[in-house]
Order: structure tokens, then sequence, then C-alpha cells
């Protein structure tokens, strides 16, 4: 190839990349400003005035946005949590056992990735009606296990796949109580997989809408109701500061973790959820 | 204790939470959507539901829609995915930026995206007063609609954005761990640029595009908010439809609201199929 087409293919991968940066950069834009200003009207390309109204609002307490910030990172927690509970042993079983109908374990577990919350969870408001659980917390964080879960538990396989239940053994023969093996041993080692795998969780939980709508039953307001609720009402200012809020543990959480994003990573998968 | 019973009992909360509240929850669905359901006194079933929304138009044109949505979506997410790989897995400025973003851009929710394309787009958005301000247009109804539209526009541009890197992940991965060779060879033996992508690099990274696809594909089929937030009243896409007849004061129609439901389930039944029969050994690899 000679040198001048080598130089337009280069230049070209420079123009595409900046295009690229600049329509994934776009939308977030007119976000960040309305949130700064005051009477935005048409046609003005930028505020004629800016102010700090929206964020005052957003964080006075009589705007019921921290009440709902609050009561959605309880939920995200308490769904994490669970998810890591319950997802732990079963990406162990998954990971480092072959048994009969293990594919069909596997397909079943898999199943709510790609079933969406809206075909599930109408069936499972009638259920809750009975149980009471509709309109409460603990209802929401029942029902927002359904796409955590699966997501855990597939992480988990993931690092029990490659994990050596040998110093298990070895520190059970030195006399250890399964209690310290597992607290000692066992672990340490999986830690990794458990806080990657609960991050996500979490941001998988934290994006929630339909299943929170119609479980929370108006009375459980999460933080991406509210910015829906404001985007319709046309509060743009408001809407722009409760977004910034919203996206922020998600930025947190891959400053953290950016390493684990690659697509190699099984994590990846429960981004098609958010 | 055996391994058999470690196994269960390690499995047991699991399968619970699975099979009680999702797999409980389709059960319930489909027996509602037929009239059925002992527990308050509907004893009964019938195909009342269904035979309603087969014979509504409303029905058909919310599905075609929805397809529409879902499927141009996740066609044009593919190709621009696959562009956008293949330019990242090179060393260009910028690489660093645009693989940072894409990953910033996977932890956005959809509804802070979409509500970024309502500004954008709409007929008083951002796009719109640029457009002013080299007088192409005079007033805001000048502006094409783009959001609240038939066609999905905004509904669409907002799925672009979001699963872009979300396949492009996906795909640079696979790129990577298949190496260059291949395509080395290919060229030394004289296929054109385009022969050795479409004929041997394609085919080894078409089951991860495949698991990808079917996992866009459902999510935009099955969205509730962001069709809800930028897509036209009528017709409305099939989440949106189903949730308002749910909520409907006439509880008659809750049963219509179930019965898609179960069309929704179904159609991602066979998405399932297809990812079992076609990408599930390749993804195993990978978890």
């Amino acid at each position: 190839m000679s040198q001048k087409q080598n130089r337009t293919l280069q230049s070209l991968r420079v123009l595409t990349g900046i295009v690229l940066i600049t329509w994934l950069v776009l939308p977030l834009v007119p976000l960040a400003i309305w949130s700064f200003a005051k009477g935005w009207y048409f046609p003005d390309i930028l505020p004629k005035r800016w102010t700090l109204n929206a964020w005052d609002y957003t964080f006075s307490d009589t705007a019921g946005v921290l009440d709902s910030l609050w009561i959605t990172i309880w939920i995200s927690l308490a769904a994490t949590g669970l998810s890591v509970l319950i997802g732990v042993p079963a990406g162990r079983a998954l990971g480092m056992y072959k048994f009969k109908g293990k594919e069909l374990v596997e397909l079943m577990i898999l199943a709510p990735v790609i079933v969406p919350g809206i075909a599930v969870v109408l069936g499972i408001h009638s259920i809750f009606i009975f149980l009471g659980l509709n309109n409460t917390v603990t209802g929401v964080v029942l029902v927002h296990l359904i796409p955590t879960l699966p997501y855990m538990t597939l992480v988990m396989s993931g690092i029990f796949a490659n994990y050596d239940p040998a110093y298990e053994d070895q520190a059970r023969s030195l006399g250890a109580s399964p209690l310290k093996t597992f607290w000692y041993i066992t672990l340490p080692a999986i830690m990794p997989g458990i806080i990657v795998g609960g991050l996500f969780a979490f941001l998988v939980s934290w994006s929630q809408y339909i299943l929170t709508l119609l479980i929370g039953g108006g009375r459980i307001i999460t933080l991406p109701l509210l910015l829906f609720n404001f985007a319709t009402s046309g509060r743009n200012d408001i809407t722009g500061a409760i977004g910034m809020i919203y996206i922020l543990p998600g930025i947190i959480i891959l400053l953290l973790t950016a390493k684990h994003l690659s697509g190699r990573s099984g994590a990846v998968g429960g981004f098609g959820q958010i | 204790m055996s391994d058999r019973q470690k196994i269960v009992l390690l499995l047991l909360p699991a399968m619970l939470v699975i099979v009680v509240l999702f797999f409980g929850g389709l059960i319930i669905g489909l027996m509602r959507s037929f009239n059925y359901m002992p527990i308050i006194g509907l004893t009964e079933p019938n195909f009342k539901a269904y035979i309603s929304i087969f014979s509504d138009i409303e029905f058909y044109h919310s599905f075609l829609l929805t397809f529409h949505i879902a499927f141009t979506s996740t066609l044009i997410s593919c190709v621009l995915a696959i562009g956008a790989a293949l330019l990242l897995r090179r060393s260009f400025v910028g690489k660093t930026i645009v693989n940072f973003l894409f990953q910033l851009n996977l932890t956005i929710p959809h509804l802070v995206g979409a509500i970024g394309m309502l500004y954008l787009f709409s007929q008083s958005g951002s796009f719109a007063r640029l457009a002013a301000e080299f007088h192409l247009i005079s007033r805001p109804s000048d502006f094409p609609a783009l959001i609240f539209d038939p066609y999905a526009i905004g509904i669409i541009m907002q799925y672009v954005w979001k699963e872009v890197p979300f396949i492009g992940v996906i795909v640079l991965a696979n790129m990577q761990s298949i190496g260059e060779d291949y395509e080395s060879v290919a060229r030394s033996l004289g296929a054109s640029k385009w022969q050795s992508f479409w004929h041997v690099l394609m085919p080894m990274i078409f089951p991860g595009v495949l698991s990808a696809s079917i996992i866009v594909f459902a999510f935009t089929f099955g969205a509730y908010e962001i069709p809800a937030l930028l897509g036209a009243n009528y017709p409305a896409a099939l989440p949106v439809l189903a949730y308002q007849k749910y909520t409907n004061v006439d509880l008659a129609a809750r049963p219509e609201a179930m019965a898609m439901a179960v069309i929704i389930a179904i159609l991602c039944a066979i998405l399932i199929w297809i990812y079992v029969r076609y990408c599930r050994k390749r993804i195993r690899g990978q978890a």
C-alpha cells in the first residue's frame, strides 16, 4: 500500500473517531446545560441566563428528590445483597460441578436476561396482590431480583469455573471448620468476582423502570420514575439536574472497574439490561 | 454430604427465586390471559382476550411498530458496532477516549439517553435551534418530527446510541481474541480487503454478534420507558399498550394486557431457542 493511501486511511480513522466521540457525548450535553439554565427558549442555542435554581430545588427537602435518591439506593443495595447471597452458591454449583439437567438449570437462569420485564411483571403483580407485596419496598426489591440474580449467578459461575477447591480441602484437613474455611480461603479467592458482579448488579437494579412502576404502584418512587415524571411535565431544568445525579453511580463504578468492562468478561452481558 | 445433595442445596435459593417469581409470573400471566384464575372465581378458561386483541387493528399496528423498532435498531446497531470495533482494534489518536466513552455509555440508563434525544431532536430541541440559527427553519414546527413520530426515529436513534457500544465492546473482544493472522493469510493469498473481512473475519465473529443482537432485539422489543417517553400516541409500542390496558379503569382489559405479555414472552422464547441453537457453545467458552 502506498504511503498516501495509508495516510488517507489514517485520517479517515481519526475523522470517524471524532464523529463517534461527538455522537456518544451529544445526548448528555443538553441535559447538563438545562440543569444550569433559566428559561432557555427557542431559538437560543445557549441559555441567556444561568442559574443554580434547579440544583437548589433538587437538594431542597420539599422536592422529594433526596427521599427518592435514598429509597433508590436502599432498593438497589438490598437487591444486590440478596443477589450475592443467592447467586454465589448457585454460581458455585454451575461453575464447579457437572450434573444431570445442568443445561436446563443454566437455561432457566439465563431466560430472565432475554425475556423483558413487561412479559412477567403483570403476572407477578396479580400474585403480589394476594401476598400484600404490591406498593411495598420489599415487593420492589424481590422483583428486582429477576434481572439482577441471573447476572450475578453467571458472573460467579465464571469465577468458580477457574477456582481450585483443593485449598479448601487442605484447610479442612488441617482442622479448620467449614465456616473458617469459607471465611479465610473461599471468600478472599472469589472476592473480585463478588465485587464486580455486585457493582454491576447494583447498576442493573438502579436502571429498572417498569418493574418498579408496576409493583411500586406509584407509592415507591425511585429516581428513574421521578426523572420520567419531570421529563414529561416539561420541567427540563430539574430533569437535567436529576439526570446528572442519576448517572453518577454508573460513572463512579466505571472508574472503579474499567478494566473489567472489556467484552472478554462475562460481566458485560448484563449491560444489555441497563 | 454427597455432591448431589450439595448441588441441590447450592442451587435451591436461586431456583426458588427464578421459578416462583419469573416462571410464576409467566404462568399466572398465561392463566389470566385465558380468563382463568380459580382463586378469584374464574374457573372457565376462554379465548376472549385473544379474540379481542386479534380483532383489533390497533394491536397489529402496535406489533408492527414494535417489530420495526426492534429490528431496525438491532440491524443499524450491529452494522455500526462492527465498524466501530474494526476502528478500535487499530491504534489511532483518540482511541482511549472512544474506548472510555463506550464504557461510560454502557453504564448510562436508557431513560437518560431518551431524555437526551428528546432535548436534541424535538421540534424545539438543540438541532431545531441550530437549523433556525442558519435560517433553515423559521418556526419549531418547520423542523421535521423526529420525536413522537410515526416511524419511531427518535426511539431508534436512542437505541442505536446505547446499543452500538454494547455490541461494539463484545465484538471488539471477539476480534482481539481471534487476532489478525487469519486475515493476513487471506490477504497474502490474494483476497481483497472486503473479501478477507466478509469471508474470514465475519464468520468468526458471527456467534458473538448474534448473541448480542438477540439480547438487544429482546430488550428493544420489550422496553417500556423509552417508547413511553419518545413514542407517538398511536400506535403505541406493544409494552406501552399492554401497560395501558393493564392499568385501565376497566378491569376487563386486564386479560388483554396479559395476552400481549404472553405474545412478547413467546417471541422471546423463539429468540432463546435461536440463542441456544447457534451461540450457546461459544458463549460458554467465554463466560
